[in-house]
């Protein structure tokens, strides 16, 4: 990787060598011997029920926890022994309901790390603004209140903003959004895809909602009891193709419509429908439709946002003015929109389409349902090959480095030296 | 002599006694939120080192006050010595409960997330667990300060300073025609003295308590 020195620190990668933790007194280690590589600027989530250690292992990684076996290395550095105070000071850790200390303003919140590692106070107070607008909340507004004066969302905003505050390269996240409500919560995960797109932090996120990992996570680890890694993979892999039972039992019902999250509309085809915009003249739209050979066209507005549909009986009962004609157009999704989303527009549409729009609400073309059903299917079948791919590829490491075990040719690669 | 002719006549003995009170249980009281404080922080994290700390203070407490500085002047002897000492121990107790029930009910995910986000054991203490103890420790503050109030008068005893020289002097000169002023005279003075220092704890507590955790 090129030490270039960014204007921001993006990720680091996370390395978790037989990673354990046990606990005096209690037979069965409550982690055993985790090994994960976590690539830079990747966002993984551990999933897994509630006891399987996948907070444990998260502190473990910041070592609130200290493993008691096993190494860590976050991007190439052996931090498992270096004094914890520090390597927090380079790991952010984000948790549930915010952990906002209620005696400071949210800007004293915020400039906690910073002040801790010695910036100078302007570049403090510049940085509080930053990270306020970073998670969307006014300086000026907020700079100055405490906690229980925001809602919990807002709270999260600022916790999430306090953990990014002394730019660290790596954020851990405990069940972060685990204390708001589902659409706060809708809006938090919205908003951390967004901040991911802009910084590029290697994140480990922690949650027991596996729709909220598929939603956020690059790479998904499903973790069973004494967080043994069942399955760490992408989302599309695990929704197609789970490990064993205990992920699909994971993944729940409804894995193909899961995976009409992981899609947005503008990766699948769009059709182009027959349009015509309210200046035309009434000729000219009726030679429009005929030529279409469709029995529809829709009628865009002077900024070009869809407006009506129109049908051919419409245009008959007409009778020279477009004023009361057609069917006005109630709902439309955005490029950016998921499949599922589209899906649901398309169900409730009495006739079965919805119109995609583009920059400032911009007709784009349509969404039907025949459309719809082709991409799901060319989706979950590319899916398919992929993780038969992939597992062919598994199963061939796996032989291998059996056989070069069997061969005495001791560990694989041995770390390269610094 | 009426009362209001006898405070007229010795305003000035019984405001250097009023002011001599004051600063005894002052400077008594500086003390013992110090120790008490330093107690509480040294022992609240275990469930065994905390409850003996409790006890420990209250016990003191049960012990007569009259009795408590008879037996301290044959260690300390007589005058400001005993009174120091005695005042000083009566005054942990309220201080040392409220400070170990305040720093265990931080809410424990705060100590986390400060040692999540890199604070060391001092700065956590100091920024985070003392900041949010601090209301209960200052009523703690608040109740040993009036305690102290009754109690320093019994200081007159063994030659200490205050008020309640006129209430001793008073209660000895039984039957006697300013007995009576006298000791009303103290007992008044100490009132008002605790009143006056709850009206500066409440002050103190708006200057000190951040508006975040103000109830």
């Amino acid at each position: 990787m090129p030490e270039t020195a960014p204007a921001a620190a993006t990720g680091a990668t996370i390395e978790l060598e037989s990673l354990s933790k046990r606990y005096p007194g209690s037979p069965q280690p409550a982690v055993d011997n985790v090994s994960m590589e976590i690539g830079a600027g990747e966002t993984v989530v551990f999933v897994g029920p509630s006891g399987c250690g996948k907070s444990t292992t998260l502190k473990m990684i910041n070592r609130l926890i200290e493993p008691t076996g096993g190494r860590i290395r976050i991007g190439g550095e052996d931090v498992t022994d270096i004094d914890p105070v520090k390597l927090r000071r380079k790991v952010g850790y984000a948790i549930q309901s915010s952990g906002l200390f209620p005696h400071m303003t949210v800007a004293q919140n915020i400039a906690l790390v910073p002040r801790m590692i010695g910036w100078s106070k302007a570049r403090i107070r510049g940085r509080v603004e930053e990270m306020l607008d970073l998670v969307g909340l006014d300086p000026g507004e907020f700079h100055g209140r405490y906690p229980r004066q925001l809602s919990g969302g807002q709270q999260q905003r600022v916790g999430v903003a306090r953990a990014l505050a002394a730019d660290p390269p790596v954020l851990l996240m405990d069940e972060p959004f685990g204390a708001v409500d589902p659409i706060t919560r809708d809006h938090l995960q919205d908003e951390l895809i967004r901040l991911q797109h802009e910084l590029h932090k290697t994140i480990v996120f922690v949650t027991h909602d596996f729709d909220e990992a598929i939603k956020v996570g690059d790479r998904i680890a499903v973790l069973r009891e004494q967080s043994h890694i069942a399955q760490f993979d992408t989302p599309e892999a695990i929704l197609t193709n789970p490990a064993d039972d205990f992920v699909s039992g994971f993944v729940g019902a409804g894995a193909a419509l899961k995976r009409l999250n992981l899609t947005r509309v503008r990766d699948v085809g769009i059709t182009d429908y027959p349009t015509v915009t309210i200046d035309d003249p009434l000729q000219h739209i009726f030679d429009r439709l005929r030529d279409s050979g469709s029995n529809e066209i829709l009628l865009l507005d002077k900024r070009r946002r869809p407006y009506k549909w129109l049908r051919r009986g419409d245009l008959m009962r007409a009778k020279g003015s477009l004023a009361r004609a057609g069917a006005l157009v109630h709902d439309t999704v955005t490029r950016d929109a998921t499949l599922r989303d589209a899906l649901e527009a398309v169900l409730t549409d009495n006739a079965g389409r919805v119109a995609v729009t583009g920059r400032r609400g911009q007709y784009e073309g349509v969404v039907d349902m025949e459309t719809l059903m082709n991409s799901v299917h060319e989706l979950l079948e590319a899916d398919r090959l992929d993780a038969l791919e992939h597992q062919h590829d598994l199963e061939e490491q796996r032989a291998e480095r059996t056989h070069s075990e069997q061969e005495g040719f001791g560990r694989p690669t041995g770390e390269a030296p610094a | 002599m009426n009362f209001w002719e006898f405070l007229t006549s010795r305003h000035q003995q019984l405001l250097a006694d009023a002011g001599q009170h004051a600063s005894a249980v002052f400077q008594c009281m500086v003390v013992a939120t110090v120790l008490g404080v330093l107690i509480g922080v040294v022992t609240y994290r275990s469930e065994w080192a905390g409850n003996l700390a409790t006890l420990t203070t209250s016990t003191i407490l049960t012990i007569p006050s009259l009795a408590m500085i008879g037996l301290l002047i044959p260690v300390v002897g007589l005058g400001v010595p005993p009174t120091v000492t005695a005042l000083t121990l009566y005054g942990l107790l309220p201080i040392v409960r409220n400070a170990i029930v305040g720093l265990r009910g931080v809410d424990p995910a705060l100590v986390d997330a400060a040692k999540g986000i890199g604070m060391s054991r001092v700065t956590r203490l100091l920024r985070v667990e003392l900041p949010l103890a601090w209301p209960p420790i200052l009523t703690g503050i608040r109740v040993s300060t009036q305690m102290l109030m009754g109690i320093a008068a019994i200081a007159a005893y063994a030659s200490g300073p205050g008020l309640g020289n006129e209430i001793f002097r008073g209660i000895a000169s039984l039957g006697s025609k300013n007995a009576l002023n006298q000791v009303l005279a103290g007992t008044l003075g100490i009132i008002v003295l605790a009143l006056l220092f709850d009206a500066a704890y409440v002050l103190l507590g708006r200057l000190t308590i951040s508006r975040g955790i103000r109830a």
